[in-house]
């Protein structure tokens, strides 16, 4: 259960921040470039931590019987630094697209809305019930369903070559650590399958940091529509 | 591609006819969508509710095997869950026993004491028991279930529940299933209520699991008037053996004989567990369900520009709402059935459909242009977005394809709904909303307008009246009314009809009522279909009852529910019961009453002094009266789930035991005798576990209260003290955060670009208009005459000499340069220029500050080139030169303060007169009034010189020098000019036309009140001569002149107003009350005259006899303008309030507030719609509701500059002056529209 729930990370724009952004007079009281900066990855944090919680449940009850002893502390039940790092990892993927952007010159243009980012972390949270909840007959059909669904994701949502980069090699980074933890000992898998990973762990992670982008570069336009409705004024 | 493009325009052309058609017939349309929702929706109906109730499904004992594991074909009524063998056979002992006969030495204790204690012998012989027949030697420890430890977290149950070995519960696991420790306990109540939970529970006590039965029924207490114990022994197996269970059977009954027990056994349930929803599941479900309605309000927050904007949004969340109920619908037609659980999907599903194409038809329709009809809006729309809308659902389609060759069961039955669910969808929004579109924005348009026909103009008097009638008795009008009082009343009366739904809504709580109806209702259902609810609590109650019944008819009402089977299963007994025993029997008894044992089967042959046991119809399902969470949570505690499980229950077997008292003696405990008999022997038993539902009942009245205090904190914070006073709400608006009215309505926003008439370099002082054409002054003495039309700029003056068609071909020409360039230079030029006009002076000692010089509007400048072809660039000498001779006589003329708006406050007389006549004439002084009639323009100027121009041709036709003090308004009616001085006087002038042919009647005659004015063609002579002078007409300046109906009226700041009738300047009246300058005066054709003062108040006149009608006051500083309708009075002031009143009565009907500086721009351009100027914008207000209809926005970038006039014409367009600027607004074509 421990090792199932590390591989749920990321996402998910809580109506909270939109909400935050959409408050004009609040933001506008910082005027500092850096300070956003924190503020994006703190948001972008809690989001991480929260989809980390939520979505280890959702793995979690996979096991579980009607009464599940103490649900509370089964949501923190895997190790306690997993959270965090979800939330860390979720700021730093959150920021770096929107940096990557800017540094390739190409700005993201394709649906930036926040009902689609809203869709798009849905989507992601779909993904994970369905990895959670349906019944495949064998890990490859698993592995390739998700892997569908992932790609399937990226083409809705993202649809950009950085974008995909970045997922794919972040997520490939993410699944070797996660093995090395495991080699380490730190984590052992209930039952290894298919090429001795969790099958679905790299798709759920390239989902993931998809997700992820689309927050943070969403962020990033609230950050730079405001910044030149700044420049404007003054 | 070529295909494509092909394709590409037969589905905008299909697109094109398809909304034509939804535009044009709105409601058969929705009719017929809302039939085929009902239909596709009507499969649903077989659908068992929502809800997580068990079901049950009844079997015989006798030919009863273990189901088979695939359910084999049709099985008749089976239900599909009663496949494969049970998760447990439930084997409850029912036990009831009774001391008997009761006697009067035994301490309560007694009551259950003893019976209890014969638990143990009986769990022994349960236990021991052994069949032996031909297949071998069973035992209980063979079949039964075997436990392997308890859940983790329930250590304290540890002691009490089985802990591996036989899953066997009874009373006796209270102390360890050994006698001994029963034995020596010395009070057992405190035993059992040990281990009762502290808190409020809802499930299975550990009390109910042990007793078998619920608490109140076990009769373990001190309290208990029936002095019958009952509880059962409930042994769990896991296979069935019928030949031992038989035995067993025969075995207890055999040892304790219940030989009046009618109960059945022949029939056993099985009872199926849906899925609970835990804790842990609810959480992401929750998270799933709140990104959903994040998603639903991000999306809905982007439809903008419609007439209900939550209308639109409600209707995009029942497109989508019903486009998966008629999904689901289908598919159970067609014989799909759900296995999934729907509230699990139903976000995703909702997600995947998406609410995007709705939003794209939306954005598409409104961006239409809004001078088309609806229904081509509304057709060019779709076909817009045909393309890809089409794309974007094949996109939808293939994804979900492919997902449906995962070959995934679940993953294929959600994509077999989302297809269908995705074409429904489809239909729906081509169907349904897209009507729903086009009402709304018919609607939208409709609103605005509707009161501005002149057809339906008639009818608006009237529309308040029947208002009033209905809802207020109306105010007597003589007698008098404060305004406080009134306002407020009025106000709430002339609400606009969104509002009128609204607060009906609001007041009948109608939508409150219907869902608490459909909540109460469903419940009930539930309740009632849910196996451990009210029905069988009924039939319970029903059958306890009975035998009261019986004390007063004597029979049985036939309609009982459980009477059938009750008599099918021993007619003999129950027959012979219920005549006899109840009177006869035990006085004791009777004298207790109902609280007596009062079963239905009761005992004819039981000791008629001690407590009977009897058996009845209830006993026979005892289980059914347990919390439906019973058996689930037993099971729980050992890791067993029985979520889409059943369980079979057997039929139970009764176990009667008589003790007699000596018995109960014999087991006392020491301590028993010292317990104090019962305090209160009246207190039911029922009395006490009533107490515990009080207990809740108040818990939950102090949390409701607490959630309402708590809501009503939250409330306080979050909302504006002032919401709702009047006229607040929309002060100091910028641009953004628009207008609203006093409800928080914002009305829609367009923006329109209007004629913007450039050509002036200064701010502009005078406008005049008779509908056609439009003439303007600056404070530099240039008029410009403008089509009202078209906007173009026809002549300047002066500057005359071009052609009309030359001059149009270069202002088109022109035009374009002049935007181009205009944007770079008057951008730099002009806040210089606006700076350098005080400091003018200064700077004039070293250099001429030339900035008003240099012209930079091209359009006024290629005309001097082209006229003089030689003369190639701007000739800044003479211009120079020029400047320089103006700037040294200024002249001093007193500017009159009242006219400040006009004259311009930073601009004194002396900036003005050398900033005048740079170019042309070379008149040094500069207009203060414009009047223009036909063709001809009157202009006053400050030297007191009359001059009348042709607007067409730019050239002067006379010119009047009688006078050389200032003239500062001027009146143009048919052939007459009045002029009023600033020393006093008045003039009047007469126009005489020598070639009189040329008196056409042009245009629509300007509202009412100026009679059509004639036309002079150019060749006629034109000779302007002062016929009367009034010489000392007031003895301070004359600030004001109006003329209407043949009449001129004057307002001066000597507090006075005179009226002269036109036609021999004979002085009618001198109207004397106000306590202030007369700033401004109001007359019409209707002989109305309003006048307003410096004191803030408005009179109202009676022109005919000179009388004041009524006198209000109603701002704080000047009156600045003042415009009347045949109902009201519109006045504003300095103070920048609009203030209507009742035109009859004097009473102000509501105020709005204005913008800084904006509070002199106001015009009616009906009987019901004003117009008010803001920063940068034009606002319309409905007269008759005081509410706002709409806000233009008059440049796209918004710079908030405020319009400081604005002139009505008589062709529904509205000019607003912007310091050196004109715009001229029609006001939004959707007006003209009448659908």
């Amino acid at each position: 259960m421990t090792t199932m729930s590390n591989s749920d990370r990321r996402q998910r724009p809580g109506s909270k921040e939109s909400h935050r952004c959409s408050w004009g007079p609040y933001i506008s009281a910082i005027t500092n470039r850096t300070t956003n900066l924190f503020i994006r990855g703190g948001m972008l944090f809690s989001v991480g931590v929260f989809l980390a919680l939520v979505l280890n449940l959702l793995q979690v009850q996979r096991n579980v019987t009607l009464f599940p002893p103490d649900v509370i502390s089964s949501i923190f039940s895997s190790a306690w630094w997993v959270p965090p790092c979800c939330g860390t990892a979720s700021a730093v993927i959150g920021l770096l697209y929107p940096c990557i952007d800017s540094r390739l010159g190409e700005p993201h243009k394709f649906k930036r809305e926040w009902s689609s980012v809203m869709r798009c972390v849905a989507v992601f949270v779909g993904i994970n019930h369905a990895s959670a909840k349906v019944d495949f007959a064998n890990n490859v059909q698993l592995s390739l369903t998700l892997a569908a669904l992932s790609i399937g994701l990226w083409w809705t949502f993202d649809r950009s070559r950085s974008g995909f980069g970045l997922g794919v090699s972040i997520s490939l980074l993410a699944t070797l650590a996660t093995q090395l933890l495991v080699y380490n000992g730190v984590f052992q898998y209930t039952s290894p399958d298919f090429l001795y990973i969790r099958s679905w762990l790299p798709c759920i992670f390239f989902a993931g940091v998809i997700t992820m982008g689309n927050i943070g570069r969403q962020l990033a336009l609230y950050e730079h529509s405001f910044l030149q409705q700044k420049t404007h004024q003054d | 591609m070529t295909l494509r493009e092909q394709l590409r325009k037969k589905i905008s052309a299909a697109f094109y006819r398809h909304g034509l058609l939804c535009a044009s017939y709105p409601v058969p349309i929705i009719l017929f969508t809302s039939a085929s929702i009902l239909t596709c929706c009507y499969p649903l109906l077989r659908l068992p509710l929502p809800g997580t109730g068990p079901v049950e499904f009844t079997t015989g004992v006798r030919d009863y095997n273990v189901p088979f594991h695939e359910p084999q074909g049709d099985l008749g009524e089976r239900p599909d869950w009663y496949h494969g063998p049970p998760v447990a056979y439930i084997q409850q002992v029912l036990v009831k026993a009774a001391v008997s006969p009761w006697d009067s030495s035994l301490v309560p204790v007694d009551v259950f004491r003893s019976p209890l204690g014969k638990v143990f012998s009986l769990l022994e012989e349960i236990r021991n028991h052994v069949h032996t027949d031909s297949s071998g030697i069973r035992s209980l420890e063979a079949l039964c279930l075997q436990v392997t430890g308890l859940f983790p977290g329930l250590r304290r149950m540890q002691s009490v529940l089985p802990e591996h070995g036989c899953l066997l519960v009874s009373p006796g696991n209270y102390w360890q299933n050994q006698r001994e420790l029963f034995d020596s306990d010395p009070d057992l109540l405190r035993t059992i209520q040990k281990h009762e939970p502290k808190g409020l529970h809802t499930s299975a006590t550990l009390r109910d699991l042990l007793f078998g039965v619920p608490g109140k029924f076990t009769g373990v207490s001190h309290y208990n008037r029936k002095r019958v114990v009952t509880y059962t022994i409930t042994v769990v197996l896991s296979h069935y053996d019928a030949s031992f269970l038989n035995s067993l059977r025969n075995r207890l009954k055999q040892l304790h004989p219940s030989a009046n027990c009618s109960l059945r056994d022949d029939h056993m349930v099985h009872v199926h567990f849906k899925e609970e929803i835990g804790i842990a599941e609810l959480i992401p479900l929750v998270t799933t369900y709140i990104i959903l309605f994040a998603y639903i309000y991000f999306s809905t927050r982007k439809i903008d520009m419609v007439k209900s904007k939550w209308g639109l949004a409600l209707a995009a969340v029942v497109t989508v709402l019903s486009s998966l109920l008629m999904s689901v619908g289908l598919c159970t037609l067609f014989g799909l059935t759900p296995t999934l659980n729907g509230g699990e999907i139903f976000p995703y599903l909702v997600v995947v459909i998406g609410l995007e194409n709705v939003l794209v038809l939306t954005k598409s329709v409104v961006s239409t242009p809004v001078d088309l009809e609806v229904k081509l809006r509304i057709a060019q729309g779709l076909s817009n977005e045909s393309w890809s809308i089409m794309k974007n659902m094949a996109t939808e389609l293939c994804i979900i394809l492919i997902g449906y060759f995962t070959l995934v069961p679940a993953i294929q039955e959600f994509c077999l709904f989302a297809v269908v669910g995705l074409v429904s969808d489809f239909f729906l929004q081509m169907f349904f909303f897209t009507t729903v579109l086009s009402i709304d924005i018919r609607r939208m348009e409709l609103a605005d307008l509707n009161r501005r026909l002149p057809a339906e103009a008639g009818l608006l008097p009237q529309k308040p009246v029947p208002l009033r009638t209905r809802e207020v008795p109306p105010p007597p009008r003589p007698s008098p009314h404060t305004i406080t009082l009134q306002t407020p009343a009025f106000r709430n009366l002339r609400l606009p009809k969104r509002l009128r739904v609204v607060y009906f809504l609001a007041r009948t709580r109608l939508a409150q009522r219907i869902i608490m109806v459909g909540t109460v209702i469903w419940i009930g259902i539930l309740v009632y279909t849910d196996p451990a609810g009210i029905r069988t609590y009924l039939a319970a109650q029903v059958s306890e009852q009975s035998p009261l019944g019986d004390h007063g008819g004597g029979v049985l009402p036939p309609h009982l529910p459980v009477a059938p089977v009750f008599r099918g299963g021993d007619p003999t007994s129950t027959l012979s019961i219920h005549p006899a025993p109840d009177p006869t029997t035990l006085p004791e008894n009777q004298s207790q009453g109902h609280l007596g044992p009062a079963r239905a089967g009761r005992l004819p042959h039981a000791p008629p002094a001690g407590p009977q046991i009897t058996w009845g119809a209830d006993d026979e399902e005892g289980w059914r009266r347990l919390s439906f969470r019973h058996w689930p949570s037993l099971f729980s505690y050992y890791n067993i789930t029985l979520a889409k499980k059943y369980i079979s229950i057997l039929p139970v077997i009764p176990v009667t035991i008589h003790l007699n008292p000596q018995e109960a003696i014999d087991m006392r405990h020491p301590q028993d005798t010292r317990h104090p008999p019962p305090s209160i022997p009246k207190v039911s038993a029922d009395f006490q576990t009533d107490l515990t539902l009080y207990k809740v009942a108040a818990l939950g009245l102090a949390a409701g209260v607490l959630l309402v205090l708590l809501l009503f904190c939250l409330y306080r914070v979050l909302c504006p003290r002032n919401y709702g006073q009047n006229g607040v709400a929309h002060g100091r608006r910028r641009r953004g955060d628009l207008p609203c009215d006093d409800y928080g309505y914002s009305p829609p926003v367009s923006e329109i670009s209007p004629l913007l008439l450039r050509g002036h370099s200064m701010d502009i002082e005078c406008l005049a208009s008779d509908g056609m054409l439009l003439a303007s002054c600056c404070l530099a003495g240039q008029i410009r005459v403008w089509d009202a039309q078209t906007g173009d700029c026809l002549t300047v003056i002066p500057k005359p000499g071009w052609g009309h068609v030359k001059l149009l071909l270069l202002l088109l020409l022109l035009l374009l340069l002049s935007l181009l360039l205009s944007h770079v230079l008057l951008d730099e030029c002009y806040p210089l220029r606006r700076r350098s006009a005080p400091s003018r002076p200064p700077l004039f000692t070293n250099q001429p500050d030339l900035t008003p010089l240099i012209d930079t509007n091209f359009a006024s400048l290629p005309p001097s080139n082209v006229s003089t072809p030689p003369r190639v660039g701007f000739d800044f000498g003479g211009l120079v030169e020029r400047a320089y001779t103006e700037h040294e006589p200024p002249s001093t003329y007193p500017s009159p303060s009242s006219r400040s708006p006009s004259l311009g406050d930073s601009t004194g007389p002396s900036t003005q007169d050398s900033a005048v006549g740079t170019q042309g004439s070379g008149d040094v002084s500069s207009v203060w009034a414009l009047e223009l009639r036909g063709n001809l323009i009157a202009a006053g100027r400050s030297s007191g010189k009359l001059e009348l121009w042709d607007a067409v041709e730019g050239s002067l036709r006379c010119s009047n020098e009688d006078s050389v003090s200032g003239i500062t308004a001027l009146a143009f009616l048919s052939n007459r000019i009045v002029a009023a001085r600033l020393n006093g006087s008045l003039d009047f002038f007469n126009v005489e036309i020598n070639k009189p042919l040329g008196l056409l009647h042009r245009g629509a005659p300007c509202r009412g009140s100026v009679p059509p004015s004639p036309c002079y063609s150019s060749e006629d002579v034109i000779n302007c001569q002062l016929t009367r002078s009034v010489q000392c007409a007031h003895h301070k300046p004359i600030t004001v002149l109006r003329a209407a109906a043949g009449r001129v009226v004057t307002g001066s700041q000597d507090h006075t107003v005179r009226v002269y009738r036109l036609e021999d300047s004979c002085c009618l009246f001198t109207l004397q009350g106000h306590s202030g300058g007369i700033t401004a005066i109001y007359i019409d054709q209707t002989m109305v005259l309003a006048s307003g003062g410096q004191d803030g108040a408005i009179c109202l006149w009676d022109v005919l006899t000179g009388s004041r009608v009524s006198h209000v006051y109603g701002h704080r500083g000047d009156v600045t303008s003042l415009v009347c309708t045949n109902s009201c009075v519109i006045s504003s002031g300095l103070d920048d309030l609009i203030c209507i009143w009742d035109r009859s009565t004097g009473i102000k009907l509501y105020s709005i507030q204005q913008e800084v500086g904006c509070g002199a721009s106001l015009g009616v351009i009906s009987e019901s719609l004003l117009v008010t100027g803001g920063q940068g914008c034009v606002s319309f207000w409905d007269l008759n509701f005081g509410d706002l209809l709409q806000t233009v926005y008059l440049s796209p970038s918004g710079d908030g500059q405020g319009v400081r006039q604005l002139l009505v014409l008589d062709n529904a367009a509205i000019v607003c002056d912007f310091g050196s600027e004109l715009s001229l607004v029609y006001v939004p074509s959707v007006l003209e529209k009448l659908d």
